[in-house]
């Protein structure tokens, strides 16, 4: 069982009162409980069975503007007062820093919403059994896969943050994942790919068959791929590789990087930075949303933010300190973004893969290749040629390579948003790529 | 050395009889023990942004069944979490029948010593030095217009006690010091990024004002990157620099010469045993046995004392890298592979330090043999698909070959190509095998460990380069 609030709010009270004690003129502290539950397949059979039962603290203490923190996964007493004194030791011989603070009084979150954001039910090891069972039965069904790896997750956590200004809250949170990696093989390659469904309630869970069938196909689709030439060509971006778009774009307009000087989107604040059709929001107060949140990691509300409205970049995302520095007020946005995702665009997934006569269908990208700094993005990429609206055949061993000031300008969007992950995006065309082949 | 009973309700005869009769008909399983203590110092638009320490304890409770592996993890080293741990192995496990492995080999090797590099430098000096890192490079011009600088160091005890009491254990310093730094020239902007670690103390590192001489290297990558022209897109001749390029070894063939893949042929490599997968004059090792580097250790996390495993000898693939499960699914030994980030995960077949041999050629005579291709310096990373056997890595400093001549500077791109059959590819190696700077991690199934790569400077015939410029 997940630890209840009351002794997550006990531990944190009782170290901003020591802390306190020890010459602390401000504090914070983070506990946080997570127990989970995975059961792993591999090829019909039980693989693995993992449990883990995860606590642990964070503390920062400020006196005046210097800072320090520590954490542990220890929280018996004794070890907590060692490291409080330690960390406001270390606090007195850190140099100060005018930035930094806890956050704005008024920006706190006031009312804590019950965003359904946790589910009381539990799935015994042998009814996640039984779900893989029936994952593994569909994802085998063709001789063509030879390896299956499928696992199923229960995630329960509970966490309370509280500071010396006063606040302290926290809530539940729980989280069912199920996932699906198959390998298929033919005379001329072996290719793997995956399947995935992650969800805060257990009912909303998608069905083990369509899990099962969606890998399987996924993978024997990729079998035999070609290598093609290299060419100025428009990519279009299935939705798992969409959002890394999106993600991307976030950590460049996150306050730190812009505050730093290193993000190629530093001073574009009501600029047009995507195309006119180009909506982004990010939405904290989804019900059941995987990305959903109260408030942020230092206690400020959080609302919804249109950071992209018709292609005009209208905000960053702040936090306290990098606020501070930029002469702007905290938007909530401490640890990042919440649920992310670009606005529909009008036309259809069809539609999409019709407009032009020969485009790629990327659906793997690997490599590290997105450079913050300066817009370029280079990666390894798996997809599929298309032409005149028709998957033609599969293609590996490419790179695509651009810049996103570029890219971002060159973005349409279909109309099949969905809320699989906590970021989201359509399926995407973006035209005007090099891919590097032959 | 830690001793993890002492504060605990837990004696260590309670946890070796809870040990033995959990795993009794088992194959084989452990209980690990972990006390990490780590800091993070970070310095950042000419401040002191960050000071933290973490102390983490815990204990990662495995038992294993034939092909079956149960696990459970927790923060309290109490007797209830213990015996809780121990219900939950034994549920997943129903119907054991097996014959527990108590074979371990040993050795009395170290190859570090027992240090906290923590304690060794005070804080006010290590924010001494990042201050004058700081100061350093801004003094080196206008152009410089961000430093970030940083120390992280760590010591953590491990213990593994075996079902009948045997234990072994094992206590890991480690740091990493790294420079990074945005200079701007007519708007362009552009990063270098330089660092240094191992298994020692900062000071074997940063003693006699070393560190200035990582300042130098990030700075130096970061000014030739102004200069640089979009890279070439395309397949081409590549000449790979020696030391941190390795990360092609890492990605091309390391990761598919992991036990675990290779038993669940899911490995490109899996099928490839004693076949000829690199040219002649390719010999490639993983070696866990150098001294103070940041992928060695004394013994692995299963109790295995490290050793030098061949890999490829010669063009010919000769060993995959090993842990106890799956060396006895494959009816092997165990190289001392078996690796874990830290006491929540479970132990899978790692690399160490993996290195691929001096030959006997210069790199001029590499440089000279292409007419058109490119000569990559600087790495930042990398990734495989170790089904399809497709690998990247980017490069961050990287010219022009033309004419056997080296050209302007181009900018960071990925390189792609097919690990099984791009060691084939080269057909020279230089006689100049250098160790990377000691900051590399690898990530595998979420998990990230310390590792160290190195080669000397070889020339492949064939490579994608993913670049903007056709």
């Amino acid at each position: 069982m997940v630890k209840d609030q009351e002794f997550l709010e006990k531990k944190a009270s009782y170290c901003l009162g020591l802390a306190k004690k020890l010459g602390a003129t401000d504090s914070s502290a983070v506990v946080k409980n997570s127990v989970s539950e995975t059961v792993n397949f591999r090829n019909k059979k039980l693989d693995e069975a993992n449990r883990s039962d995860d606590l642990g603290i964070s503390i920062t203490t400020y006196i005046g503007k210097k800072k320090s923190s520590i954490s542990s996964s220890n929280l018996l007493n004794d070890n907590l007062n060692i490291l409080i004194e330690k960390c406001v030791e270390t606090t007195k011989n850190t140099p100060e820093d005018e930035f930094n603070s806890l956050p704005d009084r008024e920006l706190l979150a006031k009312e804590v919403k019950d965003l359904d954001l946790y589910d009381d039910s539990h799935i015994a090891n042998d009814q996640k059994i039984d779900y893989l069972k029936k994952l593994e039965a569909v994802a085998s069904s063709d001789k063509k896969i030879i390896n299956t790896e499928s696992s199923f997750t229960q995630n329960k956590s509970n966490f309370v943050l509280a500071n010396s200004q006063g606040f302290c809250d926290g809530y539940k949170t729980s989280s069912f994942t199920a996932s699906s990696v198959t390998v298929a093989k033919d005379e001329k390659s072996m290719e793997r790919d995956y399947e995935y469904s992650s969800k805060c309630f257990l009912k909303d869970l998608d069905d083990a068959e369509k899990l099962g069938n969606l890998a399987a196909n996924q993978t024997i689709r990729k079998l035999s791929p070609k290598k093609i030439g290299s060419e100025k060509i428009a990519i279009i971006f299935d939705k798992r590789i969409a959002k890394g778009i999106l993600s991307t774009f976030a950590g460049a307009i996150s306050s730190s990087a812009i505050s730093r000087g290193t993000s190629f989107l530093k001073d574009k604040v009501n600029q047009k930075i995507f195309s006119d059709k180009i909506n982004v929001f990010d939405k904290p107060d989804m019900l059941k949303g995987l990305g959903s949140r109260n408030f942020d990691s230092e206690g400020v509300k959080t609302d919804t933010l249109k950071l992209v409205d018709q292609g005009i970049l209208k905000h960053y995302l702040i936090d306290t300190y990098n606020g501070k520095k930029l002469n702007l007020k905290s938007n909530g946005r401490c640890g990042g973004t919440s649920n992310l995702y670009f606005e529909n665009g009008n036309i259809s997934f069809k539609d999409l893969l019709n407009s032009n006569s020969k485009s790629l269908y990327i659906t793997e990208t690997i490599g590290h290749g997105s450079n913050i700094v300066t817009g370029d993005y280079s990666v390894g990429a798996t997809g599929f040629l298309v032409e005149n609206g028709e998957f033609k055949y599969p293609i590996n061993e490419i790179t695509i390579a651009g810049n996103f000031k570029d890219m971002f300008q060159n973005i349409t969007l279909a109309n099949d948003l969905e809320f699989k992950y906590a970021t989201n995006s359509p399926t995407m065309l973006i035209e005007g790529m090099v891919v590097a082949g032959k | 050395m830690s001793n993890f009973f002492e504060k605990s309700d837990l004696s260590r005869k309670e946890a070796e009889s809870i040990i033995s009769d959990t795993l009794q008909k088992c194959d084989d399983g452990e209980l690990y023990l972990e006390n990490s203590k780590s800091e993070s110092i970070l310095l950042d638009d000419n401040k002191i942004k960050n000071s933290s320490y973490n102390s983490d304890l815990g204990f990662g409770f495995r038992a294993i069944s034939d092909e079956v592996v149960a696990y459970s993890h927790s923060n309290e080293i109490s007797k209830n979490s213990l015996k809780q741990s121990s219900e939950n192995l034994k549920s997943t496990l129903k119907s054991v029948k097996g014959t527990y492995n108590h074979e371990i080999p040993k050795s009395n090797k170290k190859y570090y010593d027992n240090i906290n590099p923590i304690e060794q430098k005070s804080l006010n000096e290590k924010i001494k030095i990042l201050n004058d890192v700081n100061d350093y490079l801004r003094s080196k011009g206008d152009k410089v217009k961000q430093v970030t600088a940083n120390f992280l160091g760590e010591q953590k005890s491990v213990e593994i006690i075996r079902s009948g009491g045997e234990t072994l254990s094992d206590v890991r310093p480690l740091i990493r010091f790294n420079v990074s730094v945005m200079v701007e020239k007519d708007g362009r902007k552009e990063t270098g990024v330089y660092g240094v670690g191992g298994r020692q103390s900062y000071d074997s590192y940063l003693k006699d004002e070393n560190w200035k001489s990582v300042c130098d290297e990030a700075l130096r990558i970061a000014s030739v990157n102004l200069e640089s022209k979009p890279a070439p897109a395309g397949e081409m001749k590549v000449v790979l620099g020696p030391g941190w390029p390795a990360i092609l070894i890492h990605e091309a063939v390391g990761h598919g010469l992991e036990g675990d893949f290779n038993r669940k042929k899911t490995s490109a490599f899996h099928n490839l045993m004693g076949q000829k997968v690199a040219s002649e004059g390719v010999t490639i090792i993983d070696d866990g046995t150098i001294d103070k580097r940041r992928g060695s250790l004394t013994i692995d996390d299963e109790g295995t004392p490290t050793e030098k495993t061949v890999l490829i000898e010669n063009g010919i693939l000769k060993n995959f890298m090993q842990d106890r499960l799956n060396a006895r699914l494959m009816k092997t030994r165990s190289t001392g592979s078996g690796r874990r980030e830290n006491y929540r995960h479970i132990v899978l077949p790692r690399m160490r330090n993996t290195m691929m041999l001096s030959g006997n050629q210069s790199q001029e005579e590499m440089i000279k043999a292409v007419d058109k291709g490119i000569f990559a310096v600087s790495f930042g990373g990398g990734q495989v698909d170790i089904t399809s056997g497709k690998f990247v890595f980017n490069c961050t400093e990287a010219y022009e070959i033309v004419n056997g001549k080296i050209g302007s500077p181009i900018k960071g791109a990925t390189l792609i190509g097919d690990g099984p059959s791009i060691l084939k590819e080269v057909s020279m190696v230089g006689n100049d095998m250098m160790m990377d700077p000691g900051i590399g991690t690898c990530g595998k199934a979420g998990q990230g460990v310390p590792v160290g790569v190195a080669q000397p400077s070889i020339l492949i015939d064939k490579m994608t380069v993913g670049g903007t410029k056709l």
